[in-house]
């Protein structure tokens, strides 16, 4: 049972991230690789400030800020640069490793002992697991609402129309570089907070926390499309956040199949590997069909 | 008043290189009031860079470009959006596929205004867009919540079309815009084209490659030819004009 909600609590974290790679992955249309650096930033402000007895919400906003920061990085090579954007962020990403390091002065920081969100006065009576599920419905119902609600906006409107069509946007006199900027700075702003509540979620802040949390949050995103088709924008929203859960009960699954944790990469890349390719494979096989008619016989 | 003038515009590209090449040379045109030019050219005869040029995608090499006594020459393509609209030939470019036809109409609406925080408002719109919709042909007010990916392409230019006149610009451009439609679509978007432009007096810029079109429609036809201007005609000459006549400027 303790398995399951933290399992839980997990996947509500790292939802957070999923939302914010799915500003860029699937509303802009284009892969963001300053995430790897993004996530451990957000952690590594965090923890840092944590540990300087910073206010626990100071610390949180701090990690989104930092997010942003990476966001704007990005989002400036790629468009007054004229960078490419794969290229863009891998260097984003590559700079920051060393800004960890600075900002951590080693390579893995704890949070023994220190104050944070999870550990507070009105959460520490609950049952282990619940600070982090609380604690993460919140942040993740908190965003689905403003992100909703800001893609419904004018702006909003914009920005997915610079993701749609970039040629049309600036035709109809959307400053597309605007949109991208901004998209990329919401977007890590929110992968920055996901790596500063995983952070204080786990106890630490680690140099190398970062690597692999572009499939993990891609993972989220096409689990929550495979497994609820077409749906509104908004609804989207929510099926990545729950999409993020199953992915990481997937991945409880196959732990307690007897896999090690050190395969918990490999393992990753094999079940996105396998939901990428999950359309081809319905094209090909039917799948859907053989489902429906399994079902259907009595 | 809408009023367009290029005063000695030239664009080269590849400046100082082997490959220097001088697409425009020297162009020098003013667009009336209401004008409905249609422009003719072979294929390299520097028509796309002129309306490049013009919706400012591409920066002259010299020359202005001046409309309604505005210079426009150093405004970006995305802040003449506001003046200045344009059809695209591939349906593809001019609408946004995972939005809805309503969605789309609806940016376009917005265009040249503040883009801020405030809720779009979609449903107070919606009595406009079927109403205008209405008016159009291949039934695109029934499909006003379907998303234009879904669309037929003559269905998408025709809602190009609707989004590029809805805010009646001070100059609408457009790029071959029924050259990739099977020939009826491609008559009706010409009528209906045709219609618009002489009910909301547009100031209007048409590239084509029919010459039957270039008489029929307009009353201003042009000719490139390398970069040139080689025909400028309208009234009373312009009614004689055959196709044949129109062939010869083709030819250097």
């Amino acid at each position: 049972m303790s398995l399951i909600t933290s399992t839980i609590g997990q996947g509500l974290l790292w939802g957070i991230l999923a939302l914010g790679l799915y500003l860029s992955f699937r509303i802009l249309n284009f892969p963001d690789m300053t995430v790897e650096g993004t996530f451990p930033f957000g952690a590594a402000v965090c923890v840092t400030a944590l540990v300087h007895d910073v206010n626990p919400f100071l610390a949180t906003l701090l990690s989104f800020i930092a997010g942003m920061i990476t966001g704007a990085v990005t989002g400036l090579l790629y468009t007054k640069g004229r960078i490419p954007i794969l290229l863009a962020g891998i260097l984003t990403m590559t700079g920051i490793y060393s800004a960890n390091l600075r900002i951590l002065g080693k390579a893995n920081v704890g949070l023994l002992n220190h104050a944070t969100l999870l550990n507070g006065k009105l959460l520490a009576n609950l049952p282990a697991n619940f600070p982090t599920i609380v604690v993460g419905l919140i942040f993740a119902i908190i965003i689905v609402i403003l992100l909703a609600l800001f893609l419904n906006t004018d702006l909003g409107q914009a920005f997915i129309a610079t993701g749609d069509n970039e040629t049309m946007a600036r035709s109809l006199g959307i400053n597309t570089d605007n949109m991208k900027i901004l998209g990329l700075m919401v977007s890590n702003g929110l992968i920055g907070l996901a790596g500063g509540l995983l952070a204080q979620n786990g106890g630490y802040a680690d140099v190398n926390m970062g690597i692999g949390t572009m499939v993990i949050g891609l993972a989220a995103i096409i689990i929550g499309e495979v497994v609820y088709g077409d749906l509104s924008l908004t609804a989207r929203l929510v099926a990545v956040v729950v999409g993020s859960i199953l992915y990481r009960l997937v991945l409880l699954l196959v732990l307690q199949l007897g896999f090690s944790t050190n395969d918990f990469k490999l393992i990753s890349a094999i079940i996105l590997a396998i939901c990428l390719m999950l359309p081809l494979f319905q094209k090909k096989f039917h799948v859907r069909k053989l489902l429906k008619r399994g079902v259907e016989r009595p | 008043m809408s009023v367009l003038e290029l005063k000695h515009i030239t664009t080269t590209v590849n400046a100082g290189t082997s490959e220097e090449k001088q697409i425009l040379k020297d162009i020098n045109l003013k667009l009336n009031d209401g004008d409905f030019v249609t422009l003719l050219g072979t294929n390299g005869a520097g028509k796309s860079t002129l309306l490049n040029t013009i919706n400012g995608s591409l920066a002259p090499t010299t020359g202005k470009v001046v409309l309604d006594d505005k210079d426009l020459t150093s405004l970006s393509e995305v802040k003449r959006a506001k003046y200045i609209s344009q059809v695209f030939q591939d349906p593809k470019m001019g609408t946004a596929p995972r939005m809805t036809v309503a969605e789309n109409l609806l940016l376009a609406t917005k265009c040249g205004k503040h883009r801020g925080l405030k809720l779009r408002g979609l449903d107070k719109h919606m009595d406009k867009f079927s109403r205008e919709t209405a008016q159009l042909p291949n039934g695109l007010n029934d499909r006003l919540n379907t998303f234009v990916g879904n669309l037929s392409g003559g269905q998408r230019q025709t809602l190009s079309f609707l989004m590029a006149t809805i805010n009646k610009p001070d100059l609408l451009l457009l790029d071959e815009h029924t050259a990739a439609l099977d020939p009826n679509t491609s008559r009706g978007l010409l009528e209906l084209t045709a219609k618009v432009v002489r009910e909301q007096k547009l100031t209007c810029v048409m590239i084509t490659h029919q010459l039957k079109d270039a008489l029929k429609y307009g009353n201003r036809t042009i000719i490139l030819n390398s970069g040139k201007i080689v025909l400028d005609i309208s009234g009373e000459k312009r009614k004689h004009l055959t196709e044949d006549d129109i062939l010869q400027y083709f030819t250097d």
